[in-house]
């Protein structure tokens, strides 16, 4: 049985990791190939990576780090931030990501979603999707959820899976941050409209939360950040809770 | 050993030589024939889209080559596709190593399968030491259905071939160089192979 996701984000600043971690046995806080190798062992199905940083050497920072992850670390992981190109995804699967992730220039350029599908295939491709609730209707934000677009979540999902993504990634702006559980709802409704996983972001405080999104959400993975960096959740026992609340999960 | 990785242009094989070096061997890329025929173990990967694909391997000649190598060899994903008869996808022609039709999973179904599903029905020297029920890594669009050369199953609304074996050659559907520890073992238990 096809196994529910737990991916672990780590955000990338200059070929560092940014957020704090909490790891007693971690030699190197800032390393984010070790920090992998760690969420690796600990039972991560996937990790992301989102790089933050906005330098000129940003894309040859980001692919020697692509590089270094892929040498050492035997699960999938998707790398995201700043892709912008065909170019730019060529680079990065080259050195060893399995899948990229697009944003904001998905929305500038939608025809990215297309050409990127045809020449790669829909399975490296993943668009992440931000959005809040304004008035009542999920509008897409975009850098980080600080611009609003007139674009409708639900719509704008239905157009990027008909252009070729293979999984949306949905992080909830109104939930993110707060550690009170993911947007379910919305989640659900994606889940039921469209034909491709997706994976739910934004909310992550308990175990609980996850089992939710999962049941009620329909999510097929869960992302999260903090709650795994500061070890407030380990992978193995949120695991343990989910196979024995009867979600299929990778032990 | 002497490990080739075909390079055909199609495909992550960066992820491969790594888990190869991680398991103490160093492989080779080529797209040259001889480099191919002489090697002790062949894999031959792919991601991407099935007419494409087994468009550059016409190109390349490879086509003609890799169904009459006599030494083990391995496709991944798209790899084990192709050495099927045909593909759906695009309609495809394949390299008829396998006797099966690779056929897309239904639409009722979230389509790519993503993520981390179980093998059960292990038949092979391939998974020695590998359990029932292990969970692989797959992303894949379509499927072989089951036949008599299958050495593994899986079940996405379907049971289908999770791998195949045939003489020396061998496929799997999933990514052992992204399967974690099992996926180790079982691409391990290849290149032993003799």
């Amino acid at each position: 049985m096809l196994a529910k996701r737990i991916v672990p984000c780590l955000d990338i600043k200059d070929g560092r990791t940014v957020k704090g971690v909490n790891f007693v046995d971690l030699r190197d806080a800032g390393d984010p190939v070790e920090l992998a190798e760690i969420y690796s062992r600990e039972g991560a199905d996937e990790l992301v990576f989102l790089d933050i940083s906005a330098t000129e050497q940003k894309r040859k920072t980001l692919a020697d780090l692509v590089y270094r992850v892929a040498e050492k670390v035997s699960i999938p992981f998707t790398v995201g931030g700043g892709i912008s190109s065909v170019a730019d995804v060529d680079i990065l699967l080259q050195n060893g990501a399995d899948k990229v992730s697009i944003n904001s220039s998905a929305v500038k350029n939608p025809q990215l979603i297309n050409d990127l599908a045809a020449k790669f295939g829909s399975q490296c491709i993943v668009v992440a999707i931000d959005a809040k609730q304004i008035n009542g209707d999920w509008k897409v934000h975009l850098v980080g959820g600080k611009v609003p677009t007139e674009l409708d979540l639900f719509e704008w999902a239905k157009e990027v899976e008909a252009r070729g993504a293979g999984e949306i990634l949905f992080t909830s702006m109104d939930h993110d941050g707060t550690k009170n559980g993911f947007a379910n709802k919305a989640l659900a409704h994606l889940s039921a409209t469209l034909n491709i996983p997706i994976i739910a972001s934004g909310g992550a405080g308990n175990m609980q939360h996850f089992e939710d999104t999962f049941t009620e959400g329909m999510a097929d993975a869960a992302l999260a950040a903090s709650v795994f960096h500061f070890k407030e959740i380990p992978i193995k026992e949120l695991k343990e809770k989910l196979r024995s609340s009867g979600i299929p999960v990778r032990i | 050993m002497k490990i080739v990785i075909i390079n055909y242009g199609a495909g992550n094989i960066q992820s491969i030589k790594f888990a190869i070096q991680r398991l103490g061997h160093q492989a080779v890329l080529s797209n040259d024939e001889a480099e191919i025929r002489t090697a002790d173990k062949v894999i031959f990967p792919g991601v991407g889209e099935a007419s494409s694909a087994m468009q550059k391997l016409r190109d390349s000649g490879l086509d003609q080559v890799i169904p009459t190598l006599k030494q083990p060899v391995l496709g991944i994903c798209l790899g084990m596709q192709l050495m099927c008869n045909a593909s759906e996808e695009g309609n495809t022609e394949g390299l008829g190593i396998f006797d099966v039709d690779v056929v897309r999973f239904s639409n009722q179904l979230k389509v790519p399968q993503i993520g981390w599903n179980q093998i059960t029905d292990l038949k092979s020297p391939l998974f020695q030491e590998v359990a029932d029920n292990e969970h692989i890594y797959l992303v894949h669009s379509y499927y072989a259905p089951m036949v008599k050369e299958t050495i593994a199953e899986a079940e996405y609304g379907v049971r289908y071939s999770a791998a195949l074996h045939c003489n020396n050659f061998y496929g799997t559907q999933f990514h052992p160089e992204k399967s974690s520890t099992v996926g180790e073992r079982i691409l391990n238990n290849f290149l032993m192979m003799v």
